[in-house]
């Protein structure tokens, strides 16, 4: 059983690796490269059918102990279903005017279609509004957690509000009186917060994005490598 | 902001409830019985007829082959009555159209908009789904936790449907039943020479592995999916750790390595000339300082003492900075979601403000009440 649960998985993932780093490197295994892209996209879409999959044991399983708001698990249950329904069997989408007589060829997305109904009055609200919603616990958690105590804090503080001004009309207008001609022209909110996010924003973020690819080259050398064996559940 | 619900609710604030519901009602009530009323979709039947045309090969009498052909719906209304519905396909789009456009069509007597009530009833439970999510602003509610459990089934059914659709369908069912794809699935695809190209047979394996990974779901069978799980882990590290070195570490490095002076664009007057060359090198200045003394308070080797100390201090300042920026591009992205959604329940909703000008007809109306 260890060769099943350990030693083949580490094969796997070492053979699957070394394959996508020889791909880049060598033009005949440019192939094999696409192939492990195209298997991990496959795979991936798999991962989903495991998601619904692990869904509808959980909720049923609240539903059939019926743990507090296992009518709640209900609604996930049925709006699950309902949306796979009609999503994989394309209830009401239009046939592609090209091939009308293949009910399966039209656009799973088209306007009109049940899946599409769906997307957009169910979907798209609803998610855009729990993001919309993160604006006002953004702002919450700012008033209560930034003061400007030190020059560090200061720095930050005065950063957003420069770039928040810079895009709003209202920023535009308090400094509107320099003239947009003159040798401090730079110093206009809309100019000052391009400025800012050109020099300041771009080193900053430079530097943190060469310290996470160093960071992920260094976990993928791991995992390669079968020091890091986290992913297999094994505990070392 | 909010409290959990299973806290009993006091006296006040089931009042609060009752208010802000009862509120929302009236509200709803009234502006329906306003001018033209509020929330309701128009749409605009497209009929799509078509009729099969059959045609003989030449060589063989027997073989013959039938493509469709797009007809306006006087000819199939003369064909049907000719042949019958036989070889025929029909079927009715629905254009969504402006409301000002039906209201044109009303004042003009008559015309093929009509009320559309899936779309109607959508809107409204997209206006409730709204409220819904917002009232979590106040705590935590029957109406929120419904909207959650709603947008939690629907994505995984939405997700797991795209996943079919885009991606198992193109990648693995073309590939392996090219034959039955063509002609059940996806009609427009090119047929590979003979039907079937032995090479794709290598797709077997990502669909035993997919199998496999699916093999999670039963108990005894949990260890069947370490072996696709570690094919994702194995070609994701490949993949990243190529990618990351190559377009983080070095692409980023090499856009840091630039002239530090740079001549400047303004050429309005030589003082104006010589301020912008001023200012576009003290941009590149400040940069590389940047990145350096980022880099250099990420490096942990060496004690942040002294002159390390001191240049990890102004990367720290440079950090700050970008967190700062960070912070108000966040802030103003949300910002800008709300305001669409706000948009969407006083325009497309309650039909209070109209600035995309979809109901001219009744917006003066409204105005004058309002």
């Amino acid at each position: 059983m260890q060769i099943l649960t350990r030693s083949i998985p580490l094969f796997i993932t070492a053979v699957a690796g070394i394959v996508m780093i020889l791909s880049a490197f060598f033009p005949y295994t440019s192939d094999w490269g696409k192939f492990a892209g195209q298997f991990f996209n496959i795979l991936a879409a798999f991962a989903f059918v495991l998601g619904g999959g692990n869904l509808l044991k959980l909720h049923l399983k609240k539903i059939s102990d019926q743990r507090p708001g296992w009518a709640y698990s209900g609604v996930v249950l049925v709006c699950f279903i309902v949306t796979l329904f009609v999503g994989l069997l394309k209830i009401g989408a239009y046939p592609n005017p090209t091939y009308p007589s293949v009910h399966f060829g039209g656009e799973t997305q088209g306007s009109g279609s049940m899946f599409w109904w769906f997307y957009e009055y169910a979907f798209k609200p609803l998610t855009s509004t729990m993001f919309a919603m993160l604006a006002f616990y953004v702002a919450s958690a700012a008033f209560r957690a930034f003061r400007a105590k030190n020059f560090e804090a200061i720095l930050l503080l005065g950063t957003a509000f420069v770039v928040l001004l810079g895009r709003t009309f209202a920023g535009v207008l308090a400094t509107g009186w320099i003239p947009p001609d003159s040798a401090f022209s730079g110093l206009r909110l809309e100019n000052l917060s391009v400025y800012v996010m050109q020099v300041f924003n771009t080193a900053g973020t430079r530097a943190i994005m060469i310290g996470i690819a160093l960071g992920i080259a260094s976990t993928s050398m791991k995992i390669l490598l079968g020091i890091d064996r986290s992913f297999l559940g094994s505990g070392d | 902001m909010s409290s959990s619900a299973s806290e009993p609710m006091t006296p006040a604030q089931r009042a609060i409830w009752a208010i802000v519901c009862l509120s929302i009602l009236v509200i709803v009530v009234v502006r329906s019985f306003i001018g033209d009323g509020m929330g309701r979709v128009y749409v605009e039947p497209k009929p799509m007829d078509f009729v099969a045309e059959v045609t003989t090969s030449t060589e063989n009498a027997s073989e013959s082959t039938t493509s469709w052909k797009q007809v306006s719906t006087v000819e199939f209304d003369a064909y049907v009555s000719a042949n019958g519905y036989t070889n025929t396909i029909s079927w009715t789009e629905y254009d969504q159209v402006p409301p000002r456009a039906y209201f044109a069509q009303e004042a003009a007597g008559g015309g093929s908009i009509v009320l559309s009530w899936p779309r109607t009833i959508g809107l409204w439970l997209a206006a409730f789904f709204t409220l819904a999510i917002f009232s979590f602003l106040y705590r935590d509610n029957p109406f929120y936790k419904f909207a959650e459990s709603v947008v939690v089934g629907v994505s995984a059914g939405y997700w797991m449907v795209v996943g079919f659709w885009d991606t198992i369908v193109p990648n693995l069912l073309q590939r392996l039943m090219p034959v039955f794809s063509k002609d059940y699935l996806t009609p427009g695809m090119e047929l590979p020479p003979g039907g079937f190209d032995p090479t794709n047979l290598v797709f077997l394996i990502p669909l035993v592995l997919g199998i496999m990974l699916v093999g999670r779901l039963l108990p005894k069978c949990g260890w069947l999916s370490l072996w696709p799980l570690a094919f994702i882990v194995g070609t994701m590290a490949g993949l990243r750790m190529v990618g990351y070195i190559e377009s983080d570490i070095l692409s980023q490095t090499k856009e840091t390595v630039i002239p530090l002076y740079v001549q400047g664009e303004n050429t309005s007057s030589n003082f104006m000339m010589i301020w912008s060359t001023i200012w576009a090198s003290l941009a590149q200045i400040l940069l590389v300082i940047g990145v350096l003394a980022c880099l250099v308070y990420f490096f942990f080797s060496v004690e942040h003492k002294g002159a390390v100390g001191k240049t990890a201090r102004v990367g720290i300042w440079y950090l700050m900075i970008t967190f700062g920026a960070a912070f108000g591009f966040t802030v103003m992205g949300r910002i800008a979601l709300l305001a669409a959604r706000v948009e969407f329940l006083f325009d497309d909703w309650m039909w209070l403000i109209d600035p995309m000008q979809q109901r001219e007809f009744i917006s003066a109306s409204v105005g004058l009440l309002f």
